[in-house]
């Protein structure tokens, strides 16, 4: 079992967290949805696996390639 | 409401309650009338640009528009510790607030904009629907009527003929809607527009028949306290992408004299209509599979406030419209009557947004390195909110300046905002200028034959010229 880092592709806030640790998730499956400048932006799982945790809170500001959840594939 | 002012001083100081470039635009014109003007910030915009315009700035909260720009406590409160007289809401956050408007009258504040009743009365797709029929205007074939029953909303749609659209009542910014081809897909359409209107609080849906190919056309009206209303003619809005303007020109490509009277007939009869005052923009979607006619022209809804591109109608007009609404706000008749209102030459306007087309659009916040936007070239406006060293924040809009060509045929227009637009240049973010110019480069564009779709299908190859 690997453990794949999930990433945010751009500066954001956190709008809300679609996926809690222990969820089993497929490849492209929604994690969490960030805001930035009036879009929503959603940050999908690369892979399938189990979501070990989440690294970030909802309100939440992120940074580009912040390391904002773990997968375990 | 509370009384007009007594003249264009007693509205100072104003209070912008906006930021980016629109704020320092009101800015601009209140220091030439020798207005004093108060900024309001939140803690990501304390050094920003519209700051630095204004001749006093109070701080409203943090970041998040919810905890500033669009809290109608804290911008009361900064009136008040400013020493406010008036209050210019600009576009977007609280603009269209009824609730807004209202608040600023009770507290003695002058609003620039239009009575909270007439924001009321264009509030929802529906009203604005029953205003239109109850002003003789014609609205885009369809139902929008109390009853709610699934039999009744197919029925309407038979009637009006497949396709047609599902929209909430409530909706906006694209929720709410469903395109729906035949009878079939009704029932299911149906439910997922229903179920996204119950986030609007309102679960009430109308059927509309659906312009396969459409042209966003709207006019500008401006209305006094003293009954007097004028159009200061159309624009052309057609260039969207995801609902969003991107260009916007005027006059409309295709728009004759005669049809210009109808639609600033149909306009400033529904300003009318609501009591409007000041400055109004009212919508239609037109027909891109057949020329611009009567016939084929359909009033979709109000927007009550100035809108971002107001500055193509102040180029082929000369006026300035903000000074319009100070005058109007003050008490002041409108300076001109319909008839002294001339229209000059083409302009064409685009929005610089950080974004970065080449990776799907995503937006592009960071800190702007280093910025060249095209001034001082001949016919080119720019009205930018941003300066090299800003920190473009993840909260607000990406809209960070706008770039308007102004030139005696429209061919001329489009080639000066091409070039200028090729002159724009962003170190740390990136912006779309280069998709803007390949955009106004295009063949459809440049014949007039283009619909909301367009920017949408040719992205691919707008893309793959501006490398070339």
């Amino acid at each position: 079992m690997s453990e794949v880092k999930v990433v945010s592709e751009i500066a954001a806030s956190v709008w809300k967290i679609q996926a809690n640790p222990g969820d089993r998730v497929e490849e492209g499956d929604v994690i969490l949805i960030l805001e930035s400048m009036k879009m929503e932006i959603p940050v999908t799982a690369p892979q399938a696996g189990t979501v070990q945790a989440i690294l970030v809170r909802e309100g939440e500001t992120v940074e580009e390639d912040q390391h904002v959840a773990t997968l375990a594939g | 409401m509370a009384a007009p002012a007594a003249s264009l001083a007693a509205l100072g100081p104003v209070l912008i309650a906006n930021r980016g470039e629109i704020a320092c635009r009101i800015a601009a014109t209140c220091r030439r009338l020798g207005i004093p003007t108060v900024a309001v910030y939140s803690d990501a915009d304390a050094t920003a640009l519209h700051v630095a315009a204004a001749d006093d700035a109070e701080r409203i909260g943090p970041a998040p528009p919810r905890e500033s720009y669009l809290s109608i406590p804290a911008i009361l409160d900064a009136a008040r510790h400013a020493g406010a007289r008036s209050v210019h809401p600009g576009y977007g956050f609280l603009s269209e607030n009824a609730d807004f408007a209202a608040a600023c009258a009770a507290a003695g504040l002058v609003f620039i904009g239009p009575p909270a009743e007439a924001i009321r009365a264009m509030g929802g797709k529906a009203a604005a629907r029953a205003v239109a029929r109850g002003a003789g205007v014609p609205s885009v074939p369809g139902y929008d009527g109390e009853n709610q029953s699934d039999a009744v909303l197919l029925a309407a749609a038979e009637s009006v003929g497949f396709p047609v659209m599902i929209k909430a009542v409530a909706g906006g910014g694209g929720r709410g809607m469903r395109r729906v081809p035949d009878a079939a897909a009704f029932p299911a359409a149906l439910e997922g527009a229903r179920r996204e209107a119950a986030a609007f609080g309102d679960t009430r849906v109308l059927v509309e028949k659906l312009v396969q190919r459409a042209r966003h056309i709207e006019v500008q009206v401006f209305a006094d306290r003293h009954g007097n209303v004028v159009h200061l003619g159309e624009r052309d809005c057609t260039l969207q992408r995801r609902n969003q303007k991107l260009v916007e020109e005027s006059p409309a490509p295709g728009m004759d004299a005669a049809l210009r009277e109808e639609l600033g007939r149909r306009a400033t009869a529904l300003a009318s209509a609501v009591g409007y005052v000041g400055a109004g923009t009212l919508e239609f979607v037109a027909d891109a599979d057949a020329p611009l006619a009567a016939d084929r022209i359909w009033f979709i809804e109000m927007n009550t406030r100035l809108q971002v591109e107001h500055p193509v109608t102040e180029m082929v007009t000369g006026l300035d419209l903000v000074e319009w609404q100070l005058r109007v706000a003050a008490g002041e008749p409108l300076p001109l009557r319909q008839e002294q209102i001339r229209l000059d030459g083409h302009a064409v306007e685009a929005r610089l947004c950080a974004e970065d087309p080449a990776r799907g659009f995503l937006p592009s916040p960071g800190r702007l390195a280093a910025l060249h936007l095209p001034e001082g070239l001949e016919g080119v406006r720019v009205d930018t909110g941003v300066r090299a060293g800003d920190l473009v924040t993840p909260f607000y809009d990406p809209l960070l300046a706008k770039v308007i060509a102004h030139a005696p045929t429209r061919e001329a227009a489009l080639d000066r905002l091409a070039e200028a637009l090729r002159r724009c240049a962003a170190e740390g973010i990136r912006i779309n200028a280069a998709f803007l110019a390949a955009a106004l480069d295009s063949a459809e564009m440049r014949s007039g034959e283009v619909d909301t779709g367009f920017l949408e299908r040719a992205r691919t190859r707008l893309l793959l010229a501006r490398a070339a």
